[in-house]
């Protein structure tokens, strides 16, 4: 298999650098997700303000692909409506179970194109969904806890 | 240890019982199989066990009345016969076979649970594991404990990898109803000290449970000197097929426990009211056995006394010292488990820099080395070394010097990849 395939470098730089890494105040979700094949681990909060995503802050051990991957889903949907957000979490979820037939769209995925290599390693697709597992559940709960304030103050 | 005499094998020869051996992967690598400790691969004389056994044998075991049923369950029955030699067993009926060694484990937890009189385990009793067992040894004892009140305890371990005994007393103690313990460490690659251990929980009635699915392909095994109430292990890992295990058991005690589960076979009598139940081993087989694959065992053991189990355990012996000689000379590299080949099974976890083991086991893999990466099952182990997950190479009985050196050119290849030193 052709590592370079996988190890983009965009996909390295991010890993050596991550973007928006650490756990921040405030927040209305925080989620713990785990992945049981290799027990990677992910510490996830997001902010959502206005419908839109505020902030997503994580703390996180894994391997360059998980690493690599959050950095980049931050980079995506901070300070995107959550309703955009969510549809780019469908697009890079489609880009990674397409088994290497979905041809992204980089215009919408930006850095993100660069899993495409992802998809022909099945035993890595899980690396590389782990933190966005982790924000579309976080953004969930603070979707609905949103909604529960909201009735709660009409 | 005592040495035994043994004639050594040539390991050339040997592999060309292994087809899979000289498979090529992608890109027309040559296969370099370290991944044993996970599932061993399989000699032909296995597979074509196998395949005989469906081509012309195949029929339900002790219950079909024609020559196809007869010949079924007398290769059944040959296999067990088998197994019980090879492991010292003083009889045939204590070997019961099993799916795999979660299996044997989760039904020894189980029935002890479930019997009544001094064998049950209950509230206020404790049963003692220790930091290094595979998950399989631990979350079965979790379960009984939640389930009867009873309290667990567990035996940490050093830096080395080497059981902390000093508190075998305090641990072991009067409320002690069941030790269970690996033999060999599937992550660390320690070997226990099994006896030691054993004759403490006997002298306070407690009972010995011994996971030896790392000990069992790669030591002789003697379970009638071993101490061990119950042993268990597993054939995928001793050349042998997947779907069968073992669970090995003194026949006294295997006589006194109630069933796990109910099915066909594992009766005397039914009605619709009540059952009675099969002595052991038959108690305890319940529904249509894993046959072929018990067939296949049979011939996996075959295989290994025809190598010679103390052959296999020298030859264990001298490769896991190659390899840690090799590894330690990689820059970065920290082995996890004793770094000195004393006591110890032919499997060594190793972190390497700052290159997340995934990432190693990709590079290594983009080579044809096939390593392990993760908590190898063995999530507390981990943790207690502080750390969250490992690359484990793992040898066995055709392992040759130059695939460890391939790991290491893998190794050093890995770091340059990622830019660490």
């Amino acid at each position: 298999m052709q590592l370079d395939t996988l190890y983009r470098e965009i996909i390295l730089d991010h890993y050596k650098r991550p973007h928006h890494k650490g756990l921040r105040e405030p927040y209305d979700a925080e989620v713990q997700h785990v992945n049981p094949a290799c027990g990677d681990e992910i510490t996830l909060r997001v902010r959502i303000d206005d419908d839109s995503v505020a902030d997503v802050s994580y703390d996180a051990i894994g391997c360059s692909i998980s690493q690599a991957s959050v950095s980049v889903l931050t980079d995506l949907v901070i300070g995107k409506p959550v309703a955009e957000a969510l549809t780019l979490h469908e697009e890079f979820l489609a880009l990674m179970q397409g088994r290497g037939q979905v041809a992204p769209d980089e215009d919408r995925l930006e850095d993100g194109v660069a899993f495409a290599g992802v998809a022909q390693f099945p035993g890595r697709i899980k690396c590389a969904l782990l933190g966005w597992m982790a924000w579309k559940d976080a953004t969930a709960q603070a979707v609905a806890r949103g909604a529960v304030r909201e009735e709660d103050a009409s | 240890m005592t040495a035994v005499a043994h004639e050594a094998y040539d390991v050339v020869t040997v592999r060309e019982d292994f087809p899979i051996l000289s498979r090529r992967l992608a890109g027309g690598v040559p296969l370099v199989y370290l991944d044993s400790a996970n599932s061993s691969q399989k000699p032909l004389s296995v597979i074509d066990a196998l395949s005989e056994h469906y081509q012309r044998h195949n029929a339900n075991v002790a219950r079909a009345m024609h020559q196809l049923g007869t010949e079924s369950s007398q290769a059944f029955e040959d296999a067990r016969d088998k197994v019980a030699a090879f492991i010292g067993a003083p009889s045939r009926d204590e070997v019961v076979f099993t799916k795999n060694a979660t299996e044997a484990l989760n039904l020894v937890a189980n029935v002890l649970g479930l019997a009544g009189g001094e064998l049950g385990v209950r509230s206020g009793d404790e049963v003692v594991i220790t930091a290094m067992e595979h998950h399989s040894n631990i979350v079965p004892w979790q379960l009984l404990c939640q389930r009867t009140g009873a309290t667990l305890r567990w035996f940490d371990f050093d830096d080395g990898g080497r059981l902390d005994l000093s508190q075998l007393d305090q641990l072991v103690n009067e409320r002690t109803k069941v030790v269970s313990l690996t033999w060999v460490s599937n992550m660390l690659g320690t070997v226990n000290p099994v006896s030691d251990i054993a004759r403490r929980a006997h002298e306070v009635g407690a009972l010995v449970v011994v996971d030896a699915s790392q000990a069992v392909p790669q030591l002789p095994v003697d379970v009638s000197t071993l101490g061990a109430d119950f042993v268990a292990f597993t054939g995928h890992k001793m050349v042998g097929p997947t779907g069968i295990g073992v669970l090995w058991g003194r026949r006294e005690l295997l006589a006194q426990l109630p069933p796990f589960l109910g099915g066909g076979e594992m009766i005397e009598t039914v009605t619709l009211q009540r059952s009675t139940y099969a002595p052991p081993p038959a108690r305890f087989e319940a529904g249509t056995p894993p046959i072929a694959q018990a067939v296949g065992l049979g011939a996996a053991v075959d295989y290994l006394n025809g190598l010679g189990m103390a052959a296999v355990a020298a030859h264990e012996r001298a490769i896991t010292a190659y390899a840690l000689g090799r590894l330690t000379e990689v820059g970065g590299l920290r082995v996890l488990g004793p770094t000195e080949p004393v006591d110890r099974g032919g499997a060594v976890s190793f972190e390497l820099a700052s290159i997340h083991p995934h990432d190693v086991a990709q590079v290594l893999d983009s080579r044809g080395v096939a390593v392990r990466a993760g908590h190898h099952c063995a999530k507390p182990a981990h943790a207690r070394l502080g750390v969250q997950s490992s690359t484990r190479a793992s040898f066995y009985l055709y392992t040759l010097p130059d695939e460890v050196d391939a790991l290491v050119d893998g190794l050093e290849f890995a770091k340059r990849y990622f830019g660490v030193d």
